[in-house]
């Protein structure tokens, strides 16, 4: 069995109000040192998986064709084996 | 005689399907039908309507899943044999996901879901969608409301180009209440038989409720097909 741990944020390009909004939050309460914030959606899927590159084919469809949206959607993830020490 | 057969898909969470249906079928008298998201088939429709409101409760992104949902299958079959198929709010939104047109609604840039009327400017009245506003009505600025959180229009450059050139982009708002890229309200597919537009033209349909410049969208669909 593996884990996929998915973030998807917005791509660079695009603005990110939310991101900003907190950003000023962020600022008003004194944390001067905080230049970006960015917001972005955060997925677990359990895998029934016989490698972890098949783990790893299988994660990347799924977001390609439904959690991210490449227009706007940058994504990326972990693979990690919860089966103890086989994979990495 | 009416040759439009109207069929309106009902989402888990649309909420302007029952306004589509009753300008279609009460105020405009064409044949009109549900089409429930669990059908595999459109059935003898002719034109389709995807309306507003929340499917699947915009859980992931807007219009994500409804995208993948059993009636659309069959709506991206017939749209890509030219079908006329309109996706009005949260139907543009899954047009888009869908692929049958280009771009993405963006949150709206000041983060709040806006509700109000808005004026349009009509910058292509020779579509399948806007042809009524030609001849004796000649209106080029209609005023419909808006209702969403996320209609800020976004594409790429190359997309942007490719739509300004073939003048798909029909409805631009005249004061932009979402921060959509060039101010786009409406656009159409290569062969303009797909029209997706954020605003309500069937909250816009009936005199008795404040205004129908919106009903001449569907007006010109019966009109394109007879």
């Amino acid at each position: 069995m593996y884990s996929s741990r998915i973030k998807i944020t917005l791509r660079k390009s695009i603005l990110d109000p939310q991101g900003k909004a907190v950003e000023h939050s962020i600022e008003s309460l004194g944390f001067k040192n905080v230049k970006d914030t960015r917001i972005g959606k955060y997925i677990e899927l359990k895998l029934d998986a016989a490698s972890e590159d098949e783990a790893k084919k299988i994660t990347e469809e799924v977001c390609k064709k439904l959690l991210a949206n490449p227009v706007m959607e940058d994504y990326e993830y972990e693979i990690f084996n919860l089966n103890g020490n086989t994979g990495k | 005689m009416n040759k439009a057969k109207f069929g309106v898909v009902v989402f888990p969470g649309s909420n302007c399907d029952h306004d589509a249906y009753n300008v279609l079928k009460h105020e405009l008298n064409q044949d009109t039908q549900y089409l429930w998201h669990k059908d595999s088939s459109i059935g003898n429709r002719n034109v389709i309507v995807i309306p507003g409101g929340f499917s699947y409760g915009d859980y992931l992104r807007c219009g994500a899943i409804a995208r993948f949902s059993a009636i659309m299958k069959d709506i991206v079959r017939f749209a890509d044999n030219g079908g006329i198929v309109m996706g009005i709010c949260n139907g543009f939104q899954i047009v888009c996901e869908a692929g049958l047109l280009p771009g993405v609604l963006l949150r709206n840039a000041n983060l709040k879901f806006v509700c109000r009327n808005v004026t349009l400017n009509i910058e292509n009245k020779n579509t399948i969608f806007t042809k009524a506003y030609n001849g004796n009505l000649n209106l080029n600025q209609i005023t419909v409301p808006v209702a969403h959180a996320e209609g800020n229009y976004f594409c790429e450059e190359d997309t942007l180009k490719e739509l300004e050139e073939n003048n798909r982009i029909i409805f631009r708002y005249a004061d932009n209440p979402n921060g959509s890229l060039k101010n786009i309200a409406g656009i159409i597919s290569k062969n303009g038989n797909v029209m997706g537009m954020m605003p309500h033209p069937e909250r816009a349909s009936e005199k008795i409720i404040d205004g129908n410049d919106g009903r001449h969208i569907f007006e010109s669909v019966i009109q394109s097909l007879n």
